[in-house]
């Protein structure tokens, strides 16, 4: 059979197909949407942490000119919405209203909508409304969430979702025996997405009953679906459009209680109705990730085996987050990729008052901070090296398929192959010579790694398929309407990539639309790394089933078997027949406008489409290695070197998998480094700009190098995600190489965010 | 509320508008002047997003007021490329190098690194990655932006080198 889909751009570095629109200021974001009549908004929000509402006084606001409304929640009554938690688990959720009615939960709250000819005047106007509220203590912390007031008065505790497995006899006779037992406590602070985008809607009523919503998101799909849920409005009636979308990392997975308020006031006003957040806002009402504390321990024999590990796991979830159990994964991936024959993990997710989590790249990133800062923790103790700790560990090819103490089962993962890559790259001989003289002469160099597999695809839920509609127009052009979704991520050129392969077509005949919840059909997105998997096989898919039929026309048309078709750049031919040909155009005239002379009951055009059911979990796995140096006079760490080998399977676009993973990285150091946010006793935010929430600049990166190895999943193309990978498995690499910076101090370094001051305290108060 | 008439250049195009005192450049330029390319991150001064050329010197827009620009002379992003279409070489040199994934921080650096380039002609890699440090992303790691600043580098010197 003629071979038709040699993979001539699946592999390549490609140029980006969105790059041109938005190298040359021809993007579309919210921001730049205007439309004849529209009015902006402002909210007036609380600045009080926890209280009742005991009046609001509206009267000047609303006589401000150029004030069109001023909305509060009885307002929004008549329009019934219920704004949904999308991760609800089987804990019950707390009722989200879209403005406070009669409590404040967070500083931040929406209490007030204001809206005006302009955002100027709504926002001079917002500062008119008063609000009277009382002021009660706040519940802040994990600790004060343990034994606090309930912050949702319906619920008896703080407690949103609590996984406590039974006493287990053998794992404590394991630690009574072993002969190593580590034990820590880890720390993660809150932490802020950041899109360089912030949120942002503009809403709108189009004819007598239909919506149409601009939004940043993070799948026009998804958001439409849960617009129609949410205005209990036919889904059919609502359109989003989310052409480009500035960054989301999971912040954008949803429309919030703000999107919502916009579409709510377009609704009730008739009128156009567009709200961009603030950066203010962003840092300070946006969802927010992270907040976890986890005690932990390791229980190892002589020979430095895994014998058990014990977890105790606690997450300050917020007022209204939106998702309250007990995030599974961390549960569910803390034993790693390595063997363990007994483990107990607990979990506890605690409300408070602040601003609610929103899943954030790699959202059980824990798991691995925690295992893999915990190993490192452990080798020093013992007194080995970590990487002999690890290859007495870690599970190898011959183990797999591997089923995790956990239950889950993985397969085809390189933890081992990737871990001895980036030992080979580092030389570790050359560095502990190089760390020793640096220690002589007092600077503290560090190297630290991390080992990790990642659930990619998560194929359930509102994850659990995907879509392509192909089609060839009438000019030959092939044009993909796909429910994947770039915030970043150019799936309209790796997507492209597949279907050129597939249908042996040029990259640059192939378009794909993804930016119109009006434009095929129900899609998810980006979330879970799942779009390389679940687009990829869509696209493959579906470019199969157009393949045929072109191949049937084809053969038709030149008198030949359809499975001796072959294409290649459009020219269509017969396997050894090269004198007889056509070409895609002619094919797609025929199909439209000539249908006659397709073969006998064929129906006309060329077109196909595929949902594709994508796998529960497909899994990719990486180690990184990093070098830092700790400056002992000022605590500031400088990484010096970064190395990352990955294995996601088949790369569709080498460059863009590069682009996703120090993305990661690079949120990882700020995660580790610098980015934090932080409330005072009474719950106002300390973070409320770019000046005290510090993300990494040019300056504090390294060039990361990376080592590409290429394990092939089941699914169709051979694709793994990639997305999240470096959030995860980078901050324990960093975390470690400070530790082992710092080990002359003891190297204890397991509060987050490793600032100078508190790199300082330890080496000012460490064991020298 | 008082209006001020005011004049400005951008991308030549010479704009007249009335605007109140308190308008900002940046939000003139998106609202009143049509360049939705100058992009808004943080209305604070730090991310530099909304970086144009002002005067031929790489400006945050959201710090200055519209009525501080009367009489200058403006680029944005929308004039950079050729009228056909050709990337100027800052562009061409992000897209050959992934310097940008979502875009949004994008015309801010470009904006820096073209009008150093403009104004220095042969700057240092290290120049170049030292403007670098004025523009916040949160999606490239600033990987390929700093290859980009090392090729750009690079072309001006061999440029000079062959002049």
């Amino acid at each position: 059979m003629a071979q038709t889909t040699a993979a001539r751009f699946v592999g390549q570095r490609l140029p980006r197909k969105e790059d041109k629109r938005l190298l040359t200021g021809r993007g579309s974001y919210v921001a730049d949407v205007s439309l004849p009549g529209m009015v902006e908004l402002a909210f007036v929000r609380s600045q009080v942490a926890r209280g009742k509402i005991r009046g609001i006084d509206i009267e000047a606001a609303r006589a401000y000119p150029g004030v069109r409304a001023v909305l509060s929640a009885k307002d929004l009554d008549s329009l019934g919405a219920k704004c949904q938690i999308l991760h609800g688990g089987m804990a019950p959720a707390p009722h989200v209203d879209l403005l406070a009615r009669d409590n404040v939960r967070y500083v931040g709250e929406p209490i007030v909508m204001v809206i005006a000819d302009s955002r100027y005047i709504a926002e001079d106007a917002a500062g008119l409304v008063f609000v009277d509220c009382t002021m009660e203590d706040p519940v802040i912390t994990i600790d004060d969430a343990r034994d606090g007031p309930p912050v949702h008065p319906d619920f008896p505790t703080n407690v949103a979702d609590r996984n406590a497995p039974p006493e287990n006899p053998a794992l404590e006779a394991a630690f009574a025996s072993a002969a190593h037992v580590v034990e820590a406590t880890i720390r993660h602070q809150r932490q802020a997405h950041v899109p360089m985008e912030t949120r942002g809607v503009v809403a709108a009523r189009q004819g007598v009953d239909e919506l149409l919503v601009h939004l940043a998101c993070q799948s026009p799909h998804l958001s439409a679906h849960l617009l129609a849920n949410t205005f209990n409005l036919p889904q059919a009636n609502i359109r989003v459009i989310a052409k480009d979308v500035g960054g989301a990392f999971g912040l954008k997975v949803q429309p919030w209680r703000e999107e919502l308020c916009a579409v709510a006031a377009a609704l009730l006003l008739n009128r156009p109705v567009k709200w961009i957040e603030d950066r203010m806002e962003n840092l300070t009402s946006a969802g927010q990730a992270r907040e976890q504390e986890i005690h932990c321990r390791l229980a190892l024999d002589a020979n430095a085996r895994l014998l058990a590990a014990d977890y105790d796991y606690a997450c300050n979830i917020g007022a209204f987050p939106q998702g309250v159990d007990t995030n599974f994964l961390v549960e569910m991936f803390l034993p790693g990729p390595y063997h363990l024959p007994l483990y107990r993990c607990r979990n506890v997710n605690y409300y408070s008052n602040t601003v609610g989590q929103a899943a954030y790249r790699g959202p059980w990133a824990m798991e691995s901070l925690a295992r893999e800062t915990m190993m490192e923790l452990a080798a020093r103790q013992i007194g080995i090296t970590p990487e002999e700790l690890r290859r007495r560990n870690l599970i190898t090819a011959a183990d797999q398929p591997f089923s995790m103490v956990t239950g889950a089962v993985i397969d085809r993962v390189t933890p081992r192959e990737c871990f001895e890559a980036i030992l080979e790259k580092v030389d570790m001989a050359t560095f502990r010579v190089e760390q020793a003289e640096a220690r002589k002469a007092g600077r503290y160099l560090g190297i630290g790694f991390s080992v990790y597999i990642e659930p990619t695809t998560m194929g359930f839920g509102v994850l659990s398929s995907e879509f392509a509609h192909i089609r060839v127009d009438p000019t030959g052009a092939i044009i993909a309407n796909m429910g994947t979704h770039s915030q970043g991520h150019g799936t309209a050129t790796t997507m492209a990539q597949v279907i050129a392969d597939e249908l042996g077509v040029e990259y640059d005949r192939v378009t794909v639309h993804e930016d119109d919840s009006s434009r095929g059909a129900f899609g998810a997105g980006a979330g879970g790394s799942r779009q390389a998997v679940a687009g990829g096989g869509a696209a493959i898919k579906a470019s199969a089933l157009l393949a045929a039929k072109i191949k049937t026309i084809a053969g038709h048309m030149l008198n030949a078997n359809p499975e001796m078709i072959s294409m290649q750049g459009g020219r269509i031919t017969v396997e050894g027949e090269p004198e007889v040909s056509t070409t895609l155009e002619r094919i797609a005239a025929t199909a439209y406008a000539d249908p006659d002379r397709l073969p006998p009951g064929m129906e006309p055009g060329l077109e196909a489409q595929y949902r594709f059911r994508s796998p529960m979990f497909v899994f990719s796995n990486a180690a990184h290695a990093c070098i830092c140096e700790v400056d002992g006079e000022t605590g500031i760490t400088r990484v010096l070197r970064w190395i990352a080998a990955e294995d996601c399977g088949v790369m569709i676009n080498p460059s863009i998998v590069e682009g996703q993973i120090a993305g990661g990285v690079v949120q990882a150091i700020g995660g580790v480094l610098s980015e934090e946010i932080s409330y005072d006793a009474m719950g106002n935010p300390t973070a409320v700009t770019f000046k005290d929430y510090v993300i990494p600049s040019a300056h504090d990166v390294p060039q990361i190098e990376y080592i590409h190895l290429v394990t092939p999943s089941t699914s169709d193309g051979g694709f793994k995600g990639v997305g999240e990978g470096g959030a995860i498995v980078g901050p324990p690499a960093l975390v470690n190489a400070v530790a082992d910076a710092l080990a002359p101090f003891g190297g204890r370094c397991y509060d987050l965010p490793l600032t100078p001051s508190r790199l300082l305290a330890i080496i000012d108060g460490g064991e020298g | 509320m008082t209006l001020h008439r005011i004049e400005i250049e951008v991308d030549g195009d010479v704009i007249a508008a009335e605007v109140e005192g308190r308008l900002t450049l940046g939000d003139f330029l998106r609202d009143r002047a049509g360049r939705t390319g100058v992009h808004l991150g943080c209305e604070h001064g730090v991310c530099g997003a909304c970086t144009i050329s002002f005067n031929g010197d790489a400006v945050r827009s959201c710090l200055m007021l519209a009525v501080q620009a009367d009489g200058a002379r403006i680029g944005t992003i929308q004039g950079l490329a050729e009228a056909d279409g050709t990337l100027h070489p800052v562009q061409a040199a992000m897209q050959a190098e992934y310097g940008l994934q979502c875009g949004f921080c994008t015309p801010g650096v470009v904006m820096t690194l073209a009008s150093v380039l403009e104004a220095e002609k042969t700057p240092s890699e290290e120049r170049l990655r030292d403007v670098l440090s004025g523009h916040l992303c949160r999606c490239t790691g600033y990987q390929g932006m700093l290859r980009a600043a090392k090729s750009l580098a690079i072309q001006a010197q061999t440029a000079a080198g062959d002049a």
